[in-house]
């Protein structure tokens, strides 16, 4: 009673010093923060600035964590916002049976080559057949870049020495794949600006005549404010399908990922991580948030924020249990959230009787991570209702969950009876006295500590009599070894 | 004053203002320099690619000359001009060459900035002089640079001395010096291959070409250009830090400003790192490069 009255208290301090929720005026130095770090990550000006009146709009009138600063439930936000702008993750190169023409087009040295041939790598190793076409016949030697590169993998290419137009000669590379036993083409154009307009017609035409099914635009990721202008070029004039960003081996902060990503809207799919043929890597938004907001101070914060909040809910949950409330869904979040926080220790005592499920969960030769997976895997399966009300779980609706889930019928069940203890511990306590909880869980670990699998879901594991045909073998192996050498002892005798 | 030379007058200010348009006209009103007039000068500069650090630097400075006064959008833009055109101000001689004998080059840059173009270009100018040129292709790395360097010479017309793909850029240094010498040239220029500037080993490797060139001839390399995309962000000043501490550039090569980069990070590395630039490329030609003209850049900044 005292608690929750001091904690009403200071939430009402709080709310008027205006630290309660986020406003213009407390948000104001963190926008001005991120601003700055997202300039200095080259993410263009028209894109910063949308960015952070969205995130101030949203942002504005949000509760502020008890154990947050504003900024940093700011930050926070940011970071979030910033992923998911990036997402989401789509790393699919579409190929049809009947074959593919895949394009990548970009500025001058962006990396369109050494991609094309990287690219086809991955391609051939996700089971297609891939074959280059040198269509960029204005930089010199760019054919035999493609050339050395092709034959360095593996890969064929297509040249057709002394031709001058790359349109009749992609629409003759396209022709011939299927002779030369592909099924993707992969035509390496040449570099241009985007406001070269001969340049960019020769490649509509490309994309108009030969028509492929995804085009790439190739992005150096140390690209500054320009990066907008021309990714915004490149998608009227060819409908993009997706990105790649090279050269982030570096120390590039990338924000172009962010300004291309935005003009553009079609998923960022691969990054470019070095010269190595098999240096493409897929697109991961969270990595480049982080990278974006850089690793120092802002990043730090964020970090910290996020664990922050993740507490917070613990402690959310640790009151409502101690209301007496309790369902799946609370069963859930707190195996979650003891496999999150790492170290054991930590969890012990957050919760009643938890940790000592855990101890025992790592003590014993049961996996206790793919345990708590495949217990968050039959959760999820189940509709809002059945997670509130376990008892309303029948034969039909069992069999529904294990489907979902892709475990057997039985481990549903398992789960009930793992679940039913905890919960009604869980309930009891919240009637008891502070005396009575702790009486309660010495109780309880006393009855855990000698038998702590009791809480456990059941695992299936060898009788220790069945033997595999392998072992099987081997064991037969051993005994005629055995045999023999009795044989020739008794020889000696 | 005579009636024609007043109507004459008359007729010039209306053409003026017949030119201008109504934005401008309200601007010759001046405008106060307040949160929000500073705020769209540090937009303007932030655009240009010059960083936060630097355009905040110009907006206090505005700031504080003219602050909570009147002034005209014109004036605060000739002001901003001409501390840009101070502070990039250099010797109109671009190159620096041996006092006499073999004047030696080394061009280097990160991955696809334009490394080899550049090459060519500075060979065709320095050929258009009188010179004799001499190239040494020692970015024996990246597939079939040798071949686009020398596809380079051959239209050209100039000597190139080449290695094999993998063979030690170091030692195609000193061929390339040592071939210079012996046929009399006047300038050898040494390609070197693109490398990100966190790569230390490939650093070392730079490190240790800089050094052999040095060693036939008293002084070289004279110049060490670093080749900079124009439209390169705030990485480019990492780029000029690193690269100058590994080989010691002397300039910079702001290449690909035919587009609509302005190169703005230049400014930035000018006050950070020290580096001039030494010329810009303008196109894919031989002769699309130009030595820095520090007026003509700041006024271009600014256009758009």
């Amino acid at each position: 009673m005292f608690e929750r009255l001091q904690s009403g208290l200071s939430d009402a301090l709080r709310t008027l010093v205006g630290q309660g929720k986020l406003t213009e005026s407390n948000m104001r130095e963190g926008l001005q923060l991120v601003q700055e770090a997202l300039l200095d990550a080259d993410v263009s000006l028209p894109v910063v600035k949308d960015f952070v009146a969205k995130v101030a709009a949203e942002a504005k009138g949000e509760r502020v964590s008890r154990s947050l600063r504003p900024t940093q439930q700011l930050l926070a936000i940011v970071y979030e916002q910033l992923v998911a702008l990036m997402g989401p993750i789509d790393h699919e190169i579409k190929i049809k049976p009947s074959g593919s023409v895949v394009m990548l087009c970009g500025l001058q040295g962006s990396g369109k080559t050494t991609t094309c041939a990287k690219m086809s790598r991955m391609l051939r190793e996700r089971g297609a057949s891939p074959l280059l076409v040198a269509a960029d016949l204005q930089r010199p030697a760019a054919i035999e870049q493609l050339k050395i590169l092709g034959d360095r993998i593996g890969v064929p290419v297509y040249t057709e020495p002394g031709e001058s137009d790359p349109v009749a000669l992609c629409r003759r590379a396209v022709a011939q794949a299927p002779k030369l036993g592909a099924n993707v083409v992969i035509l390496d154009t040449a570099g241009r600006l985007h406001i070269d307009a001969e340049l960019m017609r020769q490649l509509e035409e490309i994309d108009r005549k030969v028509r492929p099914d995804q085009v790439f635009l190739v992005v150096d990721a140390m690209t500054g404010q320009d990066a907008v202008r021309s990714a915004r070029a490149f998608h009227e004039a060819l409908t993009l399908d997706g990105v790649i960003l090279t050269k982030l081996d570096g120390d590039a902060r990338g924000g172009a990922a962010l300004s291309v990503k935005f003009v553009t809207g079609v998923p960022i799919k691969f990054i470019g991580t070095g010269e190595q043929v098999d240096a493409l890597e897929e697109f991961h938004p969270e990595r480049i948030a982080g990278r974006i907001l850089g690793q120092g101070d802002l990043m730090s914060l964020i970090d910290q924020a996020r664990r922050k909040l993740d507490q917070e809910a613990i402690a959310e949950q640790q009151k409502r249990i101690m209301e007496g409330e309790f369902t799946l869904d609370d069963f859930r979040n707190l195996l979650d959230q003891t496999a999150r926080l790492g170290p054991i220790q930590n969890v012990l005592g957050m919760l009643p009787g938890m940790g000592n499920i855990l101890r025992a969960l790592e003590s014993d030769d049961v996996d206790a991570a793919a345990s708590i997976r495949r217990i968050r895997g039959i959760i999820d399966s189940m509709t809002p209702e059945e997670r509130r009300k376990p008892d309303i779980i029948d034969i039909s609706r069992r069999r529904r969950i294990a489907a979902g889930a892709g475990v057997a019928t039985h481990e549903v069940t398992e789960l009930t009876r793992v679940y039913e203890p905890v919960a009604d511990m869980m309930r009891k306590m919240a009637s008891l006295s502070a005396r009575g909880r702790i009486q309660m869980i010495q109780q309880l670990s006393r009855q855990m500590m000698s038998s702590p699998e009791s809480l456990l879901m059941r695992q299936k594991k060898g009788t220790g009599k069945r033997l595999g045909s392998a072992e099987k073998a081997a064991l037969r192996k051993q005994r005629e070894r055995e045999l023999r050498r009795l044989k020739r002892e008794k020889k000696k005798k | 004053m005579g009636l024609f030379d007043k109507i004459k007058q008359g007729l010039k200010k209306t053409a003026q203002i017949l030119r201008t348009d109504i934005r401008d006209l309200f601007k010759t009103k001046g405008r106060l320099v307040d949160q929000a007039f500073l705020d769209e000068i540090f937009e303007v500069l932030v655009r240009t690619d010059m960083g936060v650090q630097a355009s905040q630097q110009i907006v206090d400075r505005i700031a504080q000359k003219y602050n909570s006064r009147v002034i005209e959008w014109g004036d605060a833009v000739t002001e901003i001009k001409s501390h840009l055109k101070e502070l990039l101000r250099q010797p109109s001689v671009p190159l620096n060459f041996a006092p006499d004998g073999l004047t030696v080059l080394m061009v280097c840059g990160v991955n696809g900035c334009g490394k080899t173009t550049t090459i060519a270009k500075l060979a065709q100018m320095l050929k258009g002089q009188g010179k004799k040129v001499v190239l040494g292709a020692a970015d024996t790395f990246r597939a079939a640079a040798v071949a686009q360097l020398r596809s380079w010479a051959d239209r050209l017309g100039v000597e190139i001395v080449t290695g094999t793909e993998g063979s030690d850029p170091a030692s195609v240094g000193h061929r390339a010096v040592a071939a210079a010498l012996e046929h009399g040239a006047d300038v050898c220029i040494v390609d070197t291959a693109g490398r990100l500037q966190t790569h230390q080993n490939l650093m070392r490797e730079l490190s240790k070409i800089h050094r052999v060139l040095g060693k036939q001839v008293e002084g070289a390399p004279h110049e060490v250009l670093l080749v900079l995309d124009a439209t390169t962000g705030q990485n480019g000043i990492s780029q000029a830090k690193y690269f100058t501490d590994a080989v010691h550039c002397t300039g910079l090569v702001l290449a690909k400003l035919d587009g609509t980069a302005k190169g703005g990070v230049a400014v930035a590395i000018r006050q950070q790192v020290g580096l001039p630039v030494k010329f810009v490329g303008v196109g894919e030609k031989a002769d699309d490069l130009l030595p820095f003209d520090t007026d003509v850049y700041v006024d271009g900044l600014f256009d758009d």
